[in-house]
């Protein structure tokens, strides 16, 4: 199993490459990926010291290009794919059909991977970018059971990725407009979900409270930690019950599944992140390393140790983790 | 109006898919209310969750023949999240009716369709740009529906450069579907998982109203669904659609008064009423306030005052 880590800087990539990632993944410095916040990402000076950095110790780059082009955007799209094509990069994770189908052709032998932002949730759904495209990978929707994740492994035409790690989507990634309604810019039109220009804080006699375009996202009381608003992770009323709704702040973490996800076929595990600290994906990178290569030795003793668990609820979001949608009763 | 631009011909109306879990003989006394009504292209099928069997195949099957026996064009929509193996040995079954025109709503269903038959495509197939428009009009797309988030800037461009042969549709009255999980946020509401959901959709007709801690209507849970709580109403872009040459103006089912809606934009649509007149009376109509955000390229939930938008219509 490869283990695929995110990078929104240089030390961030060394971190990753430097605590056993096989592989790692980046986005430029625009809305063509999906964490496109202020001050992250590479130019393309960066991107090339980077990919060297890799490259020397046997690791792999990714480029994420996986928002949706639109019509007056559509260049920006264009020469991002052009300009990792011409850094020699190991592989394209893009979601938009058009974006792709320019990818294939402008350049036929650069390996693609399908974005968990293209939302493929089926082994049908996959056929159609490997028929048109001849994608080589499809990262899988955070919305699958284990059950569902082995079933695609086994019918898919390419290898699958999961996502092991991180900040959870609960909604199905790439068909998300929650944020969009919100603030006018989701994940697929700008890179980002909640944006932070759209974020307010604000000490209030009732406590203090987040809120997004001046949506009431959450409301926190003196003695509980405040998180960031993401939208669907704030506390709501439904039938005169106030209650995390949609979902608590908590992270995705499968290190306990990792025996069955190798056992269904899943050919990598991604870890979230490019957002964060490169002391973060070095925590994170380094667990994951020291878990798959546990796993791989022999998968019938494997337990994750305490100190793996513990060293990755320090870096989650709530401090919690969950098994997400993989887990069948958390549906 | 510049005295050179075309008469440009009336958009038809369609009846997008319901979205919400109702009785079977609610489904059926309801579409054929609307098969007396002007709509001209009615949307069936579930598109929402799978679970949800009050209606098997068959029956839409019947309600098809039905509604196209009162001179509709009949549509069969298609999941939107596909999960479960089950599910896709469903949407084949669907897409093999050799009968009627089927909507895909995940790349599944474009995938089984490709390169055997013609097929039209829901809001949630990502069509951004227009070389994705183009392949898949390469692959028997005859017509596709703007995605909810796209401006009227987008539209205009795709609809401009779209291939030979392919229809436009925009969604212009129903609340908006946001989002998908695998999460059934409506058996959450009450405490039970997804697998024992007791089928709670069947009590909220109009999905299950999520509020602020401030008390303001923000999302209606509907399943695994997440909608706008506003009702996205682009009466007031009317003139503008048709000047674009849009195809087909969709109109989403909702459980009281879509006949009358239907009525509405196609009194409008036809000269019977003014743009201010149906906008007046779609007012008694929306279950929880209006938007037109993603229209003029904002926040989605935002309104435009009426003054703005009336401005295309001052000669």
């Amino acid at each position: 199993m490869e283990l695929v880590c995110p990078a929104g800087n240089l030390p961030s990539l060394k971190a990753a490459v430097d605590n056993g990632a096989n592989a790692v993944y980046v986005g430029f410095r625009d809305d063509t990926n999906a964490r496109h916040f202020a001050g992250l990402n590479f130019n393309n000076r960066r991107a090339g010291e980077g990919i060297r950095y890799a490259r020397d110790r046997g690791v792999k780059i990714y480029v994420a290009i996986n928002t949706y082009a639109q019509p007056s955007g559509w260049s920006r799209w264009q020469d991002s794919v052009d300009h990792a094509a011409g850094l020699g990069v190991d592989a394209l994770i893009l979601a938009d059909i058009g974006v792709m189908d320019y990818a294939r052709e402008r350049w036929p032998e650069l390996r693609l991977h399908l974005s968990v932002q293209g939302s493929a949730t089926s082994a049908e759904a996959v056929r159609f970018y490997h028929q048109r495209f001849g994608i080589q990978r499809v990262v899988l929707p955070r919305v699958l059971s284990l059950k569902q994740v082995r079933q695609v492994a086994e019918t898919s035409p390419v290898p699958v990725e999961v996502f092991g790690f991180g900040s959870l989507c609960v909604m199905v990634e790439g068909r998300c407009l929650l944020s969009s309604y919100v603030t006018g810019r989701s994940p697929n039109t700008f890179g980002a979900c909640s944006p932070a220009n759209a974020v307010c804080w604000n000490e209030t006699p009732n406590g203090l409270e987040t809120r997004l375009n001046n949506v009431l996202i959450e409301r926190y009381s003196a003695d509980q930690p405040a998180g960031y608003p993401t939208l669907c992770k704030g506390r709501f009323s439904v039938s005169g019950n106030t209650y995390y709704a949609i979902e608590e702040p908590t992270s995705l973490n499968t290190l306990d599944l990792l025996p069955q996800l190798q056992s269904a076929g899943v050919a990598a595990i991604k870890i979230e992140g490019r957002q964060r600290s490169p002391a973060y994906v070095a925590q994170v990178t380094k667990v994951w390393r020291a878990a798959i290569n546990a796993c791989m030795r022999d998968p019938e003793a494997y337990t994750p140790s305490e100190a793996w668990l513990s060293a990755l609820d320090l870096v989650s979001e709530g401090s919690r983790t969950t098994l997400g949608a993989y887990h069948r009763p958390w549906q | 109006m510049k005295g050179e631009e075309q008469v440009k011909p009336v958009p038809r109306l369609s009846l997008g898919p319901l979205l919400y879990y109702w009785p079977r003989d609610e489904i059926f006394s309801f579409y054929q209310r609307i098969a007396q009504t002007p709509v001209d292209i009615v949307c069936l099928g579930e598109t929402v969750c799978a679970k949800r069997r009050t209606m098997k195949t068959g029956d839409w099957l019947e309600l098809a023949d039905e509604l196209h026996q009162a001179g509709k064009e009949v549509v069969l929509s298609t999941l939107t999240l596909l999960e479960a193996s089950s599910e896709l040995s469903a949407l084949g079954k669907i897409c093999d009716n050799n009968r009627y025109m089927v909507e895909a709503n995940d790349m599944a269903a474009v995938q089984l369709m490709s390169g055997r038959q013609s097929f039209v495509t829901g809001p949630a197939v990502n069509i951004y740009n227009s070389r994705a428009l183009s392949v898949l009009a390469s692959c028997g797309l005859k017509r596709w529906t703007l995605p909810f988030e796209l401006s009227k800037d987008t539209l205009a461009s795709l609809h401009r450069d779209r291939p030979e042969g392919v229809e436009t549709e925009v969604f212009v009255f129903g609340r908006i579907p946001l989002a998908y999980s695998a999460r059934c946020f409506t058996a959450r509401a009450h405490n039970l998982p997804k697998d024992d959901c007791q089928f709670r959709c069947l009590d909220y007709p109009d999905g299950l109203m999520l509020r602020t801690q401030e008390d303001e209507s923000f999302l209606v849970l509907n399943g695994i669904q997440t909608q706008s709580a506003r009702t996205q109403n682009l009466v007031n872009e009317l003139d503008e659609l048709v000047q674009l040459g849009i195809d087909v103006l969709r109109i989403s089912p909702q459980s009281r008064n879509t006949e009358q809606i239907v009525d509405v934009f196609h009194r409008a649509l036809h000269g019977e009423t003014t743009v201010a007149a149906a906008e007046s009376q779609l007012q008694g109509y929306m279950l929880s306030g209006e938007c037109d955000g993603y229209w003029h390229g904002q926040a989605g939930m935002t309104m435009t005052p009426v003054s703005a938008g009336l401005t295309v219509r001052q000669d």
